[in-house]
């Protein structure tokens, strides 16, 4: 019985949230959080979880969810920083993704405009073979790239996303020239790992959640993730544990406006705070299985700073950015 | 057998009343949404996820598929009764489809495509049940290179909808090929024919021109016939039922639909879209009544609608047993799956089975109920068409616009679809086919895209087309569809002399 009024107290609180009003008794913040893409993806989906955290805690007053899709989320940072400015409930969910694409869309917007609030949550990139490849581990696979890089085939998401910013830094750190790298696009993860799976290729490279089940289920080898130590849900030390100098993690983020105030910056970053402590954003890291990675403050601001400059770097080596 | 002995205890899950409530409500929602040109069933899966967070896996994902039948039924019936297909894959349905209606027959049109569906869902969803196994293993061996002849394939058939001049057919092609260009290029990421327009990064929408060239289009051609010569429309002319003779043209195609859709649904980058449109060339081609297609022949309806069911329970097959999502929404459900720590992939028939038969069973389920919920709906669709004509299009304007604004809210998605819909009616205007342009925007990419991973694959060496042997017979097929239809007229006129 109280189990079933629970549930039934907790959906009626879901479909709330979801129709943008929640009766709460203290007066916090009303949010409006943008996600710069179509709904479902992952920033879609980092933003609707705020939502439910923010809302079902009653951290924030209300917290509505609005989506501005296209172009890697060009569009959405330019109307965050043209449409928004000054405005102190606004935050729009970011993250590696899009530091990439607003380089190679030669964006007019760029994140240096945003007020940066903090990084979230983390995922870290596995590198995969199928079965029945000879390659065995990431020195394999690093002399294999060294011997002619042009030899082996990665499959990944698309050009100049996080995959493909991977894939780059791992034929640096081998040794090899990362310009002659072969890497190879599929829009979907779906179709990246049928690539994979068919042995069409030699490598794939994608967030670890995408090739998980089929790793347990042996389809494929994990070669090794991108974290600095090995992490508790693999089996296989990390990449620069086994001797290739590669560190690379793709983050999602909240950002603000340009153009508030101080003020107004450490209300949304306190939220945040809030946020991030809470028993019911923890809960939905764990059932999502995203890392938890929450940083805030300068300490945020620098890891942007200095993932732009980064990225700007090798997206140059590989000739997506022209210097 | 095992698979049935699963199935049936998958029924019993299905049949649990809370469950069988989930189906209605999805295949009603998907009915919903699939009828709205832009918002598919994609979208509505994401909106839903977080309210279903709270419910149970097994009901929330009964619904989920149920949304995505219904979506591909709803589709259907705007295409047919208004020319506005709410997917892309109702397109080939939209082309005789809507003819029919204009002709008084969208009665039978209605009920091809939903007996059509039924048909083809339910087979194909027994092929989900007993082949998934072994389906997926050929699935994950077609290589890029082998898509790529696919893509020939239908290239070489999609002359069946150019109608009667080959240099018009081909013109509508080059302008859909060119459309498909626009955008930033999937294998480089660098954008072209974009002209710093951020919104056009992300390519042109195919239900964007769909909806510009077919609904839009029409609307303005109608306007501007009004006061030449009034289209006198008739709802219904004769049986608003399928006669003896519409089943006796309808059941083969229906079947054959299926063995399109089912396949190629099942490739991890098959799609709906291919199967209807080889599905429509082939019924095109083999018809006793080729004098029909193009004034509304029924097996034009019932082979693509067919198809594009067929197609949908495809999908399932490398979502269930590789957790390959290869459509939007499927990818939805997999997020779907996700939020209960479930994921699906190759242990998921092992770990999970109540849940994996338990949605296969409700998929038979969600089909007889599409079934018995669209049929007694027949009568009142084709009353839309007794609405005078000017509020008709009036309102499909709105509906149209409404729709392409709901699914990317920007004024230059809008300025996209009144170029369009300009486009359409001069296309219109001047006699060009409209849907060659829609298969170049749709296959273009694809095609480009397989074929330059195929090379960067091969290093550059074209011989990899040939190599494989799924693509040489491919490619082997395409020529002989593209030779044949010449020997066969020269054999004709052979015949003819020796007569």
């Amino acid at each position: 019985m109280t189990q079933f009024r629970k549930g039934l107290w907790r959906s009626a609180l879901a479909a709330a949230a979801v129709a943008g009003f929640v009766t709460s008794a203290a007066a916090q913040m009303e949010l409006k959080i943008m996600a710069p893409a179509a709904p479902g993806g992952g920033w879609d989906q980092t933003a609707r979880s705020m939502q439910q955290a923010l809302t079902q805690s009653g951290i924030a007053k209300s917290a509505q969810v609005t989506n501005v899709p296209g172009a890697g989320g060009s569009i959405g940072i330019a109307q965050l920083v043209n449409n928004s400015k000054g405005d102190g409930n606004q935050l729009m969910v970011m993250g590696y993704v899009m530091v990439g694409a607003l380089l190679t869309n030669k964006s007019p917007v760029t994140l240096d405009q945003t007020t940066p609030i903090a990084r979230l949550t983390t995922e870290y990139e596995a590198i995969v073979v199928p079965a029945d490849s000879p390659i065995k581990n990431a020195k394999d696979l690093a002399a294999a790239i060294k011997a002619d890089p042009a030899k082996v085939t990665w499959a990944g998401g698309s050009a100049g996303g996080v995959d493909h910013i991977a894939a780059a830094l791992f034929a640096k750190a081998a040794g090899a020239d990362p310009t002659k790298i072969n890497y190879i696009p599929f829009s979907g993860g779906g179709e990246a790992l049928a690539a994979i799976l068919g042995g069409k290729v030699t490598a794939g490279i994608s967030g670890y959640g995408e090739f998980e089940s089929q790793v347990k289920a042996g389809k494929l080898r994990l070669i090794g993730l991108t974290s600095a130590k090995k992490t508790a849900n693999v089996d296989v030390p990390s990449i620069k544990e086994q001797g290739i100098d590669l560190e690379i993690a793709n983050w999602r983020a909240v950002v603000a406006p340009p153009g508030i105030s101080a003020d107004q910056k450490k209300a949304l970053t306190d939220t945040m705070d809030k946020m991030a402590k809470s028993k019911e954003w923890q809960d939905i890291l764990k059932a999502k299985g995203w890392e938890d990675a929450y940083v805030s403050g300068d300490a945020f601001t620098k890891i942007l700073a200095d993932e732009q400059a980064r990225t700007k770097d090798v997206l140059t080596a590989v000739g997506l950015v022209k210097s | 057998m095992e698979a049935f002995t699963s199935l049936a205890s998958g029924l019993s899950v299905a049949i649990q009343p809370m469950n069988l409530l989930f189906a209605l409500i999805g295949v009603l929602l998907g009915t919903a949404v699939g009828v709205l040109p832009g918002i598919g069933p994609a979208l509505t899966v994401a909106l839903l996820l977080p309210i279903t967070f709270k419910l149970d896996p097994a009901g929330s994902i009964i619904m989920f598929a149920g949304i995505y039948y219904g979506g591909m039924y709803g589709g259907s019936t705007t295409a047919i009764l208004i020319n506005t297909p709410g997917e892309s894959a109702s397109m080939a349905t939209a082309l005789e489809g809507n003819l029919m209606a204009k002709a008084g027959r969208g009665g039978p049109a209605l009920a091809t495509a939903a007996i059509g569906s039924f048909v083809a869902g339910t087979i194909a969803t027994l092929g989900l049940t007993l082949l998934a196994p072994y389906l997926v293993d050929i699935a994950v061996s077609f290589g890029p290179e082998d898509y790529f002849a696919l893509m020939v394939v239908a290239f070489v058939t999609v002359s069946a909808t150019f109608g009667d001049s080959p240099v018009r057919g081909l013109t509508s092609l080059f302008i859909g090929l060119m459309l498909g260009l626009v955008g930033i290029d999937l294998l480089s990421g660098q954008s072209r024919l974009s002209f710093g327009v951020p919104e056009l990064y992300d390519n042109i929408e195919v239900t964007t021109l769909a909806v510009g060239l077919f609904a839009v289009g029409e609307a303005l051609y109608v306007a501007s016939r009004r006061h030449v010569h009034e289209e006198k429309l008739e709802a219904v002319r004769g049986s608003l039922w399928m006669t003896k003779e519409d089943w006796k043209r309808s059941w083969k195609p229906w079947l054959r639909g299926t063995m399109f859709g089912f396949p190629i649904g099942a490739l991890p980058a098959g799609g709906a879209e291919i199967p209807t449109f080889l599905s429509y060339a082939t019924e095109r081609r083999l018809t006793k009544y080729p004098e029909d297609f193009g004034k509304g022949a029924i097996e034009g309806v019932a082979g693509p609608e067919a198809a594009n069911n067929a197609s949908a329970a495809g999908t399932l097959v490398p979502l269930l047993t590789l957790g390959l999502p290869t459509s939007a929404t499927a990818a939805m459900m997999l997020a779907g799956f996700q939020q209960y720590n479930i994921n699906p992939g190759p242990l998921l028939f092992a770990q999970n089975p109540d849940l994996v038969w338990g949605l296969i069973a409700s998929l038979f389920i969600a089909n007889g109920m599409l079934l018995v919920l669209n049929l007694p709906l027949v009568g009142l669709w084709v009353k839309l068409l007794t609405i005078p004509q000017p509020w008709l299009y009036a309102g499909i304007l709105v509906f149209a616009t409404m729709g392409t604004i709901a699914a990317n809210p920007s004024p230059v998605e809008l300025i996209m679809l009144t170029i369009f819909g300009v486009l359409g009616f001069l296309m219109r205007r001047f006699d060009f086919p409209i849907a060659p342009v829609i298969v170049g925007l749709i296959l273009g990419p694809l095609a480009e895209s397989q074929l330059r991973r195929a090379l960067s694959i091969s290093l550059g060496d074209p011989m990899t087309l040939l190599q494989s042997p799924i693509s040489a017979t491919l490619l082997a097929i395409a020529l002989i569809a593209l030779v044949l239809p010449f020997f066969l007229k020269g054999l004709g006129r052979f015949k003819a002399v020796e007569d």
